[in-house]
């Protein structure tokens, strides 16, 4: 480690390490400090093991409906430590091919917690409270986010969880409330009431998934309750209790009082950043709430300094991260004609059972900021691909403008909807209007028709409805 | 027997022009229909089709060389079994009959030249002052052309400098047109070198292209030779503002009518309204036309041009809109016809778009009038002894006093205000 870096990022997630790939492709000297496992969150306590664990449920809720396909099992049923055991290898193998992308680009990893020292310097302390210096003309701060704890409801790791604890079951329990319907509140529903959980969902606002379309909302709360997901939301918690055997929870839905009992609690009500412990006060980095104020460059305003991903605000998603990542390094390196990231064209996608993907203004947000919009719909029950999929719940909507053509938004719901969003994604930034999205032919059959329908759908052009 | 290529006459007015390009070099095999070279003409660049089928065996005339006289022989085309040594050194002058050996090349949207393999962008897309493609997402393509922007005179920010969306925020709009009265005299005052009055070095020398020429030459001459009066007046535009965004509303795709192609209808009905105004001086008579032919003026890189829009009395603002927007769009490609661009009766030149409230246009010859618009803003005005506030755009006609009186200009104007101040009379 001697010498001086061009560039040291602390945190080595999907923004940290992406950006030291980036910088060392750009002919920069690079080093990542992480203080646990490379990969950060996504990889390890967050998007991947998820993912594997989302896997096994889908694949045991099908084996319930084997019939539908002429087929036949018996004794149907599964071991929750071999499925956390899967989830957990899944998630040491990105981990390792990290550590192998950080050799092959000649990124040093630095083990330890690393904080702000002065001008130029970062400090490393390793677990054995040992603290040493590095050198570095730019640093990085990529240090995420952790769960956000609601007052009275502080996890314990036994009775009330958070992702953390919840990816980790040693058994599914038989009951579970779920604090919060976001992306992660709902894929944590969705897997544990697969495996047979009565689950309840808690939601403060008058919807689930809030940040989706509002007709996605309302589908996915049909799609939820009819696999025997209990959905309160505009519920408000007034009490939580924890006793030996599991959680007594007082809750106000429509003004009536209401006691929920579990065995079980999942806090997902959204994530802090991890802004503590790094030297940001002292090298004057500016903290808003939790998160790091950046410019759209990435910029703290403390030259030299850049902030990416979680800590520099929402949407917490993995993909912004890296992105933000690079961004930041090649505005060090100098590139010219950098773009700052537009954030209506970063797609969020959640891996419930339906699936839920989206990108861009919702109907309501693009009405709010005054266009006039132009909607299509269609669905998957007459898509040819999802009736022989066994898979017709759902639909694919998009949102036009009226007078340019231009596409502000898309939302989907349903089966492999999350590989489906991309399309329309590149279709935003390459600008297209609906007369290129029109004029793509789409494979047939395939789910992906149901997107050019949805275009000609908003243009009174639908073939198939 | 080898035949000689000669330097075509791409419109009545032409005489001479500049070889822009050969698209062919001494040896080729060419066919007929093949494209062998670029003309560059005062005011658009044109393909030159071989008519015979041969082997170019030289090549008269360099790439790049200007003043190329009409009918000049500009390359040596051998039959079969002919060599290049078989060529004689040709004739110093020809008589003017119609060149044999080629024949120009219609506009691009001819299926035949679309065809051709040199006609490598579309015609839709947009070229920049150097005819080179210009690269731009299909919606900053869409809201350009909505809104009259130059994607030519766009900086692209996105990849390889293409022009996104982004771009185009705080772009000029509208139709951008330039005014004509800018030119310069074909040559500086007599014995007087503008060079004299600058140290050397302080200033960068850029030769004159041909349109600047022309533009120097044609608008010196109207006006030294056309004794030029100006009519002014104001013009209400709230009616026609209300009108045209019901219209925009209820229109459908693709229909976005400008303002200006109102004035056009209503210039074109005033002409037939005053048939009078409607004419050409031409030294011995006045022609009187029968249409309205309107041309509309079209600010290029490094000099304007004035598409017409024939016969616009019997065309509804539809057609018309569609039509200016054509026309500017392959005015901007230098891929206009001559017939599009010559003749014509009257003209508008709009500069409201840049916040010009009031100037005044020199006459495009062999026109009488041009009709020079500000910018409609809102202004007070006094209505019944009350102050109230109302759309107003200032409006000046120059005339031709040779061939348009005082009063006669003046029932023109009253004619067009009447039109733009209560638009639905466009309809009777």
């Amino acid at each position: 480690m001697a010498g001086q870096y061009d560039v040291v990022v602390i945190g080595s997630g999907p923004g940290g390490y992406v950006a030291a790939i980036r910088a060392s492709q750009l002919g920069l000297k690079a080093a990542v400090v992480e203080r646990d496992a490379l990969g950060g969150i996504c990889l390890n306590w967050g998007c991947i093991p998820t993912k594997a664990l989302l896997r096994s449920a889908e694949i045991y809720e099908t084996l319930h409906r084997l019939d539908e396909y002429g087929l036949k099992a018996e004794k149907v049923s599964f071991d929750a430590e071999a499925v956390v055991t899967r989830s957990r290898n899944v998630a040491a193998q990105l981990s390792n091919g990290v550590k192998f992308l950080m050799k092959k680009n000649k990124i040093d990893v630095v083990e330890g917690t690393g904080r702000l020292a002065g001008e130029g310097k970062v400090a490393v302390e390793t677990k054995d409270g040992k603290t040493s210096e590095i050198a570095a003309k730019n640093i990085i701060l990529a240090t995420g986010a952790r769960a956000r704890v609601l007052p009275g409801l502080e996890p314990d790791g036994k009775t009330i969880w958070t992702y953390r604890e919840a990816m980790v079951p040693k058994a599914i329990p038989k009951s579970l409330i779920v604090i919060g319907s976001g992306a992660i509140g709902i894929e944590f529903a969705s897997f544990y009431r697969a495996f047979g959980a009565e689950v309840t969902v808690v939601e403060v606002l008058d919807r689930i998934l809030p940040v989706e379309d509002e007709e996605i909302s309302k589908e996915a709360a049909r799609a939820f309750k009819k696999r025997g997901i209990r959905i309160l939301t505009g519920t408000k918690i007034e009490k939580t209790e924890v006793s030996g055997n599991g959680v007594k929870m007082t809750v106000t839905v429509g003004g009536k009082s209401e006691t929920l009992e579990a065995e079980k609690v999942i806090s997902a009500v959204g994530i802090v950043g991890n802004v503590e412990n790094i030297g940001l006060e002292k090298a004057g980095v500016k903290v808003e709430k939790t998160h790091v104020v950046v410019n759209e460059w990435l910029e703290t305003g403390v030259k030299g300094i850049y902030a990416i991903g979680d800590l520099a605000g929402p949407p917490w998603l993995a993909h912004k991260a890296s992105h933000e990542g690079i961004l930041a390094v090649e505005r060090i390196a100098g590139v010219k004609g950098l773009h700052a990231i537009d954030p209506r064209r970063i797609p969020g996608c959640t891996y419930s059972t339906p699936q839920v993907a989206s990108i861009g203004l919702t109907e309501a947000k693009a009405k709010e900021r005054g266009y006039e919009v132009k909607v299509g719909r269609f669905p998957f029950r007459a898509n040819g691909k999802a009736i022989a999929l066994g898979e017709t719940e759902g639909f694919v909507k998009t949102v036009f403008d009226a007078k340019t053509g231009e596409l502000l938004g898309a939302h989907m719901i349903g089966a492999e909807v999350t590989e489906l969003i991309q399309g329309y994604g590149v279709a935003m930034t390459l600008e297209s209007t609906e007369a290129e999205l029109m004029q793509a032919v789409f494979p047939h059959p395939t789910l992906s028709e149901m997107m050019g329908e949805a275009v000609l759908d908003a243009y009174g052009r639908v073939l198939h409805t | 027997m080898s035949v000689e290529i000669l330097m075509p006459a791409l419109s009545p007015t032409m005489e001479e022009g500049t070889l822009a390009k050969w698209h062919v070099k001494e040896g080729d095999e060419v066919k007929s229909g093949d494209v062998i070279a670029e003309i560059e003409t005062d005011k658009a660049t044109m393909e030159v089709e071989a008519v015979d089928e041969g082997r170019i065996g030289k090549l008269l005339v360099a790439e790049g060389t200007e003043g190329v006289a009409v009918n000049k022989p500009i390359a040596i085309l051998l039959e079969e079994g002919e060599s290049a040594t078989d060529v004689k050194a040709p004739e110093k002058t020809k008589t003017p009959e119609r060149p044999k050996s080629v024949e120009k090349v219609a506009a691009p949207e001819s299926p035949k030249a679309e065809t051709k393999k040199e006609q490598k962008s579309a015609p839709s897309e947009p070229a920049n002052g150097k005819g080179e493609r210009v690269f731009a997402s299909p919606l900053a393509r869409r809201i350009a052309a909505q809104q009259g922007i130059d994607l030519a005179a766009v900086a692209g920010s996105g990849p390889r400098g293409r022009i996104v969306k982004a771009d185009l925020e705080g772009a000029p709009k509208g139709m951008p047109e330039k005014e004509v009265a800018s030119a310069a005299a074909t040559a500086p005052l007599p014995g007087i070198d503008p060079r004299a009055f600058y140290e050397q070095g302080t200033y960068e020398e850029v030769p004159l292209d041909g349109m600047r020429k022309t533009i120097a030459r044609r608008l010196t001459q109207s006006m030294q030779e056309i004794p030029h009066f100006y009519l002014t007046i104001d013009c209400e535009l709230d009616e026609l503002l209300v009108a045209r965004k019901k219209l925009n509303e209820e229109a459908g795709e693709g229909v976005k009518l400008s303002v200006n192609d109102f004035l056009i209808r209503a210039a074109a009905l005033a002409l037939m309204k005053v048939p009078d105004a409607n004419v050409s001086f031409a030294g011995n008579a006045l022609l009187k036309h029968k249409s309205a032919d309107i041309g509309i003026a079209v600010a290029l890189d490094g000099g304007l041009i004035t598409p017409i829009v024939r016969s616009a009395e019997k065309k509804g603002l539809a057609e018309i809109s569609e039509e200016a927007k054509s026309l500017a769009a392959r005015a901007r490609d230098k891929k206009l016809k001559p017939s599009e661009y010559e003749g014509g009766s009257f003209s508008i030149s709009n500069l409201g778009m840049f916040g010009i409230k009031h100037f005044t246009g020199v006459i495009n010859p062999p026109q009488a009038a041009i009709l020079a618009v500000g910018k409609g803003e809102e202004r007070p005005v006094v209505k019944n002894g009350k102050l109230e506030i109302a759309n107003v755009m200032t409006v000046t006609m120059s005339c031709d006093h040779r061939a348009i009186d005082g009063a006669l200009g003046a029932r023109f104007l009253e004619a067009f205000k009447a039109y733009v101040e209560y638009p639905a009379r466009m309809l009777m």
